[in-house]
């Protein structure tokens, strides 16, 4: 338990940053940015990569703790790439970001079932499936929360747990 | 207009302006060597596919555009990668077009196949794979541009056999667009400002030239800056003859085996002017201590440089000719009365002798030193002169001095033994009307000495100045220097017998083991129409010095001997 107090306060002191790049849709341009990250050593929390409004370039999402200087390189080194078009690091403030997560967990005993009922339903999480041994609840938010929902529910004992990263638009 | 996928391939290049091209064919390329025969390109074959890429690499670096090499798919593709990242990691515009299995078969693990995009991905700008043949002069325009402009650097186009063979209606593009690539090439007109600013208001400020200078051209703005300030100059090693080597103000390379006088005055600036360089730790030493309490402007074109290595006061992006263009106009409107014999000029002066005095060569009448000094004595300027990698290379650096700006290059980035060789026929392919010589040492030589057969065969006379210590002597300096002498793997024992080999190639050998035997094979070399490899023993015991040890700052440096 001590080890994960530690790991949070690590992650509230490193600053998560959210970036947007629309990129060429088409084949190996994911390799291209994933190769980027490892040869260069950046550390990424989340990717997710999807189609736009736009059928030749899709969106992708980055996201990363990190400190300013190394994003900085991070996003000069994604233009870089020919197939990224466009990079912005998105100012959280102004920004809807979301993610999606499937959590299944052991529910066997009635009280505890209606008391991950009851915790998914204050979270406005849906129950989208019960079986006769486990619970498996759909969350949407952003990471903070679904960290917080799957903090509750960790003692229940997490089966399987599926997380998409973080899609982000700028408001207004 | 109906052609194969083949020869829209080569009337692409021929379009672009391309004219020769260095190369091996192999099962999946030969729909392109069948249309070789009908095209006016120059084919060269090599040896190894190794030395395709580095003769392409040599001849883009003299010409100042794209070199172009083939080689068919898998290990013919695979052996091209080292000189393709030896390109990348000097920014030379190669075009490597490799053959493919055939679309079918990719995937299959099929005889010869390599996934060549995905090998080739960290040490290129770009890689194409046209699908179809139609796609093929466009992919071939956008590769050329890609690799030429910007920060240069080279790009694969890895064609499937099929797609070459296949008869399509062809059609050239006049322009390509890429969109997602557009290089900053302007000035930067407030950044500027703020480099003016800082020169004005510094007492000790140095330039420090790097390989950017030399790949825009910018020899001329790079003098006249040097000059209206009277800033001395040192360069990196990839900077080395982007000024003249011979100038009042220059002081050198720095770095690691930089002349000791330029490691010592940039620790002493108040200022640093860096154009075209990206604080390698090869020139720089330790990142953190480069610098410390300076004023450092950087040019560059490349954005991703700026803050890598070193956080800088200002930075300027942009291709450095026009950046220091417009530096050079604004401070001629300015008043500067810089007097001749100032203090900062003075230490410089200082400096120079101090060294010059203080570093003594060893005491045998022919050491890499010496014999370098008697190259630089013959050679006439506009000669062009590379390297072979290890202690050669640093003795080059040291103690040749480049007179004509761009006329020497070297794999300095990744450093790759056996590049010298083919680069310099490269080079020699790319202005055939002056000398071209390889300094080059016995260990590196031996990786690509194969490339006699193409220097002989085509007409690409170059001399390979090999200062020979039977030793990979850099290695064996690091052993002496860090590991008590306990050497390993570092003799060659005298095998092979060089000028022979020379001669096994119809080539021309010669031994040099004094100045005068040195002199005359110097001169018969340059008279020579076919290679010649001048063999000439030095002590293996020299070292190179002075010397900055790795993870220390260029203030630590040990000057040695």
């Amino acid at each position: 338990m001590t080890a994960i107090t530690e790991n949070e306060s690590h992650d509230r002191l490193v600053p998560l940053y959210i970036l947007s790049s629309l990129v060429e849709n088409k084949p190996g341009v994911l390799f291209r940015i994933t190769n980027l990250f490892r040869a260069r050593n950046f550390n990424i929390e989340s990717i997710t990569v999807g189609s736009t409004e736009m059928p030749d370039l899709s969106r992708m999402t980055i996201t990363t703790k990190s400190d300013e200087r190394t994003v900085d390189q991070l996003v000069k080194q994604l233009r870089k790439l020919i197939d990224v078009v466009e990079v912005t690091v998105l100012d959280k403030e102004r920004t809807v970001y979301r993610e999606l997560a499937l959590i299944k967990m052991k529910a066997i005993d009635p009280p505890i079932r209606m008391e991950i009922i009851n915790y998914a339903s204050i979270f406005r999480a849906n129950v989208l499936d019960i079986a006769k041994e486990n619970i498996l609840v759909e969350i949407t938010g952003t990471p903070d929360k679904i960290d917080a929902f799957k903090n509750l529910v960790t003692h229940y004992g997490i089966i399987q747990m599926a997380r998409t990263g973080v899609s982000a638009l700028p408001r207004g | 207009m109906e052609m194969n996928g083949a020869r829209a391939l080569l009337a692409a290049l021929e379009k672009d302006g391309v004219d020769i091209v260095f190369g091996l064919p192999g099962g999946a390329n030969l729909p392109i060597y069948d249309a070789l025969v009908d095209s006016g390109l120059r084919h060269i074959l090599v040896r190894h596919e190794q030395s395709a890429a580095h003769m392409a690499d040599g001849f883009a670096r003299i010409k100042r555009k794209v070199g172009v090499c083939f080689a068919t798919s898998g290990p013919g593709a695979t052996n091209l990668i080292t000189g393709i990242a030896t390109a990348y990691a000097d920014s030379s515009p190669v075009l490597a077009v490799t053959g493919q299995v055939a679309l079918a078969m990719i995937g299959k693990d099929a005889f010869q196949e390599t996934d060549i995009i995905g090998v080739a991905n960290p040490c290129t700008k770009y890689a194409f794979q046209p699908r179809t043949a139609a796609e093929i002069p466009e992919m071939v325009k956008k590769a050329i541009y890609i690799s030429e402009s910007g920060r240069p650097g080279p790009v694969l186009v890895d064609i499937p056999k099929d797609v070459q063979q296949a008869t399509e209606d062809i059609h050239f593009p006049e322009l390509v667009k890429v969109r997602g690539y557009n290089p900053v090439l302007d000035a930067d007109f407030s950044q500027i400002g703020r480099t003016v600013e800082l020169l004005m208001n510094s007492e000790r400020p140095i330039i420090m030239a790097g390989g950017g200078v030399i790949l825009s051209g910018a020899f001329s703005e790079l003098q006249a800056l040097a000059e209206l300030l009277l800033i001395p100059v040192v360069t990196t090693f990839k900077g080395k003859g982007a000024f003249p080597e011979n100038h009042p103000l220059a002081m050198g390379p720095i770095g690691m085996h930089g002349h000791a006088e330029a490691n010592k005055i940039i620790v002493e600036a108040d200022c640093i002017l860096a154009v075209g360089a990206r604080f390698s730790d090869r020139s720089v030493g330790r990142f953190d201590e480069f610098g410390k309490g300076m004023n450092i402007i950087h040019m560059d074109i490349d954005p991703a440089e700026i803050g890598k290595n070193k956080l800088v006061d200002v930075a300027v992006v942009g291709d450095v000719k026009a950046s220091l263009k417009t530096l050079v106009k604004m401070l001629s409107k300015q008043v500067i009365a810089r007097d001749k014999d100032n203090s900062w000029l003075r230490r410089r002066k200082e400096l120079i002798d101090y060294y010059s005095e203080s570093i003594k060569d060893y005491t045998r009448d022919l050491t890499a030193k010496k014999a370098l000094k008697k190259l630089r004595e013959i050679l006439p300027s506009e000669a062009i002169t590379t390297t072979e990698v290890g202690q050669c290379q640093m003795w080059a650096s040291l103690h040749f001095d480049v007179i004509s700006p761009g006329t020497f290059f070297s794999s300095t980035g990744l450093g790759t033994m056996g590049f010298g060789f083919p680069a310099s026929i490269g080079a020699k392919a790319a202005r055939p009307t002056v000398p071209v010589v390889d300094i080059a040492g016995d260990g590196s030589f031996n990786m690509t000495e194969n490339s006699l057969a193409v220097s002989v065969l085509d007409n690409l006379p170059v001399i390979v100045f090999l200062m020979n210590n039977y030793m990979l002597g850099m290695v064996a300096q690091w052993q002496r220097t860090f590991y008590n002498r306990r050497y390993m793997g570092v003799h060659q024992n005298s095998c092979p017998d060089y000028s022979k080999i020379a001669e096994a190639y119809g080539a021309q050998g010669i031994k040099a083991q004094s100045i005068e035997e040195l002199d005359k094979a110097i001169r018969s070399g340059l008279k020579s129409d076919v290679a010649t490899v001048i063999d000439i023993t030095i002590d293996p015991e020299e070292d190179v010095y002075p010397f900055v040890a790795p993870g220390t700052g260029l203030k630590d440096m040990i000057t040695g001997a």
